[in-house]
């Protein structure tokens, strides 16, 4: 057969690509359980830094069921709504105008955990955050990227960023403010604000912009029962 | 089973008179972002071996019925696919490691040492052959990254693996982690002094 006939380069084209597409499909089919399973021990682990607790993979889902009271969808009156707060996606449950919430029980202290969920300078930035029982001074924080410029926005993952919040509140005299994040040295007046990334400007106010957005969805949630 | 003399030359080549990194200059984007940290490295180099390997026997199999026209193509495809698996694997047992990875396993598609190898030996010779010269440039390339990220973990961290390895009382004494290693550009200085050590021992590799 002519090697150089197009009807030979197509049909060597047409079956490649479905034979390829077999193999690859198969791969993922078989390994998606693992795969599940690690994503799922990631997001515990993610979960329990914003409440101050590192702990390894293996160990994620042991110290999860441990600490992790109770975990429920709130809507933006902040009353429960049916729904998996663990399984649902943060993205899609904020389109549906649904948050998720765990309530974890540190040394006999009850916290609120939310997600978070917004855009850096390359990519999805995402997160939690903790509050204490009077729900509004941060316990605790936490912030993953999709892709962000190591070294630089980055470096939002770090405990020496993500520890920067623990204390500050959300509410001023009954307002939500929520937390800045500003360039180092400068301040926000009105609200407590943090010190954001040098050379990280466009993530910082992703960070900024992530969680006042996604805390704005909470804000009845966490004044409800205040009075 | 002894390998032949051409054999050894093949898989024996890469790994120093013909590195891939330190004397053709390839692939130097992946050795300058993955090796900040040495297990990274050697999973990248693990990777990076296997796909070369088993691309360069696809693609040898495959010499004799591949269009002409189409044959980067056929390439890229192979590559995408062992790549994908690869990925695929990483995230299903080493998912850690895969995040410090993150694009890096991906763009192992683009690592030119790959195509280069393809183009340059798989479509010419046989499945054998073309296996050990995969693996051969694949640890040659995977040596030096393994070298760079020993010595960037160890000066920059203070770790070898995620373990402690310099003393606690050194850093009593005034030592300090050089956080400079950590960051890409010490990773070209890192090659450039393999480079130089390479060859001053090799004095035949001198250009004039």
């Amino acid at each position: 057969m002519n090697r150089d006939s197009n009807i030979y380069t197509i049909l060597y084209a047409s079956v490649m690509v479905v034979l390829v597409a077999v193999v690859l499909a198969f791969t993922s089919q078989s390994l998606k359980s693992f795969q599940k399973e690690n994503e799922e021990n990631d997001k515990r682990q993610q979960i329990l830094r914003s409440i101050n607790v590192q702990v390894s993979a293996n160990e994620a889902k042991a110290k999860f069921g441990e600490l992790i009271e109770d975990s429920f969808l709130v809507d933006e009156q902040g009353a429960k709504v049916e729904g998996d707060a663990f399984a649902a996606d943060v993205v899609k449950a904020f389109e549906k105008h649904t948050y998720p919430v765990f309530v974890a029980r540190v040394d006999g202290q009850v916290k609120y955990i939310m997600a978070l969920s917004g855009a850096g300078l390359w990519g999805a930035l995402w997160g939690y955050i903790s509050v204490n029982d009077d729900r509004n001074t941060i316990y605790g924080a936490d912030f993953s990227h999709a892709g962000e410029t190591p070294g630089l926005g980055a470096e939002i993952v770090l405990p020496t960023f993500s520890g920067r919040f623990a204390g500050k509140r959300i509410f001023i005299e009954n307002e939500f403010k929520s937390v800045a994040i500003v360039k180092p040295g400068k301040s926000a007046a009105g609200q407590d604000y943090v010190d954001g990334i040098s050379g990280g400007t466009i993530t910082s106010q992703g960070v900024d912009k992530m969680i006042f957005d996604s805390l704005h969805g909470y804000v009845r949630f966490l004044t409800s029962q205040n009075q | 089973m002894g390998l032949s003399n051409k054999s050894k030359e093949i898989l024996a080549g890469p790994l120093s008179k013909n590195n891939p990194v330190i004397i053709q200059m390839l692939g130097i984007c992946s050795a300058l972002a993955v090796t900040s940290k040495l297990e990274p490295s050697i999973v990248m180099a693990v990777s990076v071996t296997a796909v070369v390997a088993f691309a360069n026997v696809i693609i040898s199999l495959l010499r004799n019925t591949i269009p002409n026209r189409i044959r980067i193509i056929v390439q890229l495809v192979v590559v995408a696919a062992l790549v994908t698996i690869v990925s695929e694997v990483l995230k299903a047992f080493a998912f850690d490691v895969n995040k410090q990875l993150s694009v890096f396993v991906g763009l192992i598609i683009t690592n030119c040492i790959l195509m280069g190898r393809l183009e340059a030996f798989a479509l010419g010779n046989g499945p054998w052959e073309s296996f050990l010269d995969g693996l051969g440039n694949g640890l040659g390339y995977g040596i030096i990254l393994v070298i760079i990220g020993f010595f960037r973990e160890l000066l920059g961290s203070g770790t070898l693996l995620g373990f402690q390895v310099i003393p606690e009382v050194f850093y009593q004494w005034g030592y300090v982690n050089n956080g400079l290693m950590i960051l890409p550009p010490m990773a070209l200085i890192v090659v450039a002094v393999i480079i130089w050590v390479h060859r001053a021992r090799n004095k035949d590799l001198q250009e004039n």
